[in-house]
């Protein structure tokens, strides 16, 4: 079951599903939500086979507090849904948090606000980065931009939650998800993890523990968000991901994440083609932000196009780590609507200036 | 002759003093739930649920492992515990607003798929910990903070019977009715919380849920003494006692 | 037969209801405060069987209730507070 494969062809969600089970997913809790059925689909085939939990939950709302629950017998377990159902885990996110349980979360964008529509879309980046529910905390946000990497980044996902006691969440889109590519599984080597003393598994042999996010006491909550900021500053110093081409020399630089990402390399190798000296930036890691490459990168005279499925999110985080120092423009489609790679080089053409780069 | 002691704390129960109101029925509730588990012998085997609401910190009084979860969440989570770790006793502790209000859709999908779970329902007709407002169980006529010319069926609707619709389902194992009004009354609640608990250990099917009529003098504005007269007169003609199911 | 309870004055809330259940009125309210500012329960006179009803009822489960031989019935565990009473004594 943990055998290295060949490549296989499947959907983004489906090789998300399959690298849940390889990494040893034991848990899992969902509600169908276009356009990431195929997860639930799949893992109700799998799941149950292997001896492992599957349960459709009621809602998205009792699904987060079913992955709450797992987690703190100290199972690995995950959730995943599509944006109006991330909304309804808020909740839940912030007492995963609070509570310090590591889990897995995917979101597989669609279009917004409100219901929407079930085409991709970027525009959950600030819920994903920004906490989304109360209080201050963060998750670790990873964002793939193929199958392979869906995949691949799923693995990765389990073994960072429980090494930082954290909800990973996995920021896919309707396009991603559902589209089929090649896809290899690597086998599956659980790391060395700290041991998850700190469960509920009835207190034999031990004093009771109890998993809470209730601090009543003067001071111990503020006690205990230093403990997480502290987590979080480890996790900002080690998990930066990040990806780059051809910004050594760039007067452009085009930063994108996911499926824009894509785009955006395309977009490149095209203007090169026609003499523009562009370069791209792939966050992997959506948090912590890959800001030092970005703001090294700024230190030379560029302009940064931030292109996104959405009306602009990361922009900001751009913004912030380009600290001023260069141009940062934005563009963008919503709703479900997707830039193309031949939108993306009019953007920059546009912007081109004759030999001798920007001012 | 040597006196022989005859009751005493069980030792599932914590020594710590509670922060509950003189009178009120929570006191009562977890030395049953803790006198169930000491008789039963399942302490390190347990996992219990605290609400939100007065009994938030039953953590605290409760000498098990315990979660502390979200307003109305606790069987979602329950289904979680129990679905990875099976072998566990696990129960869930909801007042009325936790588990009839917010916590509505949980408690009815856990018993509607039949989760092998012990849910423990106090049902004191208010929400005590943010300071008496109404309740879904709370009575017609009942003044609260938010039903301050009295609870209207017209306008607030009527008081929810909880252990009646999760009785017809048939994922509910076992649902019964109890209150703490009287020492015979407790009596009868504690072979019912015993029997809730033993279900889940014979790995019968079935979710078991025990509503507990309770107390809360505070909230009624009244003594404790007075507290268990209402409790008999207005609220057993609503919420009558008697196992339902199982 | 006769029976002795000892209440803890300091975990005790004054509810009263010990009091309004004895059958044997032989608990009262102290007219004394304990540090929380309760007027605790305690016993009084000599009627006191032992029934233990004032425990059952106790909320705060500040009383412990000891009996003198009699028929008495105790579950395998003394400790637990289980108690089965026969009448009589």
């Amino acid at each position: 079951m943990n055998e290295p494969t060949d490549r296989v062809l499947m959907t983004g969600n489906e090789a998300l599903a399959e690298a849940a089970i390889r990494a040893g997913l034991e848990a899992y809790f969902g509600y169908p939500i276009t356009p990431q059925n195929e997860l639930t689909g799949y893992l109700a085939a799998h799941l149950p086979p292997l001896g492992r939990v599957f349960v459709q939950s009621e809602s998205e709302l009792a699904a987060i507090n079913m992955v709450f629950g797992a987690s703190a017998t100290g199972a690995r377990t995950m959730t995943t849904s599509s944006s109006p159902g991330i909304s309804l885990m808020q909740e839940g996110l912030s007492y995963l948090a609070g509570a310090e349980l590591p889990a897995v979360v995917a979101n597989i964008m669609r279009g917004g606000p409100g219901l929407g529509n079930i085409q991709p879309s970027q525009a959950d980046y600030f819920q994903a980065t920004r906490g989304g529910g109360h209080g201050d905390y963060r998750l670790i946000v990873l964002a793939p931009a193929t199958v392979q990497e869906t995949a691949d980044l799923t693995m990765t996902a389990f073994d960072l939650a429980d090494r930082y006691r954290m909800t990973v969440m996995i920021l896919s889109d309707g396009v991603l998800g559902q589209m089929m590519e090649p896809v290899r599984f690597r086998e599956y080597h659980r790391p060395e993890l700290p041991p998850k003393d700190w469960a509920v598994t009835g207190a034999q042999g031990r004093p009771q523990n109890i998993v809470r996010t209730l601090w009543l006491a003067e001071g111990m909550l503020e006690q205990r968000n230093q403990l997480l900021q502290a987590k979080y500053r480890r996790v900002e110093a080690n998990e930066v991901r990040v990806e780059a081409g051809q910004i050594e020399d760039a007067d452009y630089v085009i930063v994108a994440y996911g499926l824009m990402a894509r785009a955006a390399r395309a977009a490149v190798h095209r203007l090169r083609a026609g003499g523009v000296k562009a370069g791209w930036i792939r966050p992997i890691s959506l948090w912590p932000f890959p800001s030092e490459i970005i703001g090294r990168v700024a230190q030379q005279p560029r302009v940064f196009l931030t292109v996104e499925m959405s009306c602009g999110q990361m922009v900001q985080d751009v913004r912030l780590a380009v600290g001023g120092q260069c141009p940062v423009l934005f563009y963008g489609r919503a709703g479900g609507g997707i830039p193309t790679v031949d939108e993306i080089v009019g953007q920059v053409e546009k912007l081109a200036l004759p030999a001798g780069g920007p001012r | 002759m040597t006196m022989q002691k005859v009751f005493a704390r069980p030792p599932t129960l914590k020594l710590n003093p509670t922060h509950y109101c003189p009178g009120c029925g929570h006191g009562i509730v977890h030395r049953l739930v803790a006198e169930a588990i000491d008789d039963l012998g399942i302490r390190e085997r347990t996992i219990g649920i605290a609400p939100v609401g007065c009994a938030v910190l039953a953590y605290d009084y409760l000498d098990v492992d315990m979660v502390e979860v979200a307003h109305g969440r606790a069987p979602a989570v329950a289904t979680g515990i129990k679905r990875v770790r099976p072998d566990r006793i696990v129960f869930c502790y909801q007042g009325d607003g936790d588990l009839a209000s917010i916590g509505a859709a949980e408690i009815l999908h856990a018993t509607h798929r039949g989760e092998p779970l012990t849910v423990i329902f106090v049902n004191n007709a208010v929400y005590g910990m943010t300071g008496g407002q109404m309740a879904p169980t709370s009575v017609l006529q009942q003044v609260t903070a938010t039903s301050p010319q009295g609870r209207r069926a017209d306008r607030e609707g009527y008081p929810m019977q909880v252990a009646e619709l999760l009785a017809v389902l048939p994922g509910a194992g076992y649902v019964e009715r109890v209150g703490v009004h009287s020492p015979a009354a407790v009596r009868t609640a504690k072979k019912a919380v015993v029997h809730a608990f033993e279900r889940q250990v014979k790995c019968e099917p079935g979710l078991s849920l025990i509503e507990v009529l309770s107390p809360c003098p505070t909230y009624w504005r009244m003594t404790p003494a007075q507290a268990l007269r209402w409790l008999q007169q207005t609220m057993c003609p609503v919420f009558p006692l008697g196992r339902l199911k199982g | 037969m006769a029976g002795e309870i000892q209440i803890d004055r300091e975990r005790c809330k004054g509810c009263g209801l010990c009091i309004q259940v004895c059958p044997r009125q032989s608990i009262s309210l102290s007219q004394q405060a304990n540090r929380m500012g309760y007027l605790f329960a305690e016993p009084c006179g000599s009627g006191c069987t032992g029934c233990a009803l004032c425990a059952l009822m106790c909320p705060d489960v500040a009383i412990e209730v000891y009996r003198d031989g009699g028929s008495v019935v105790a579950g395998p565990d003394d400790s637990s507070g289980r108690l089965e009473v026969r009448a009589g004594g």
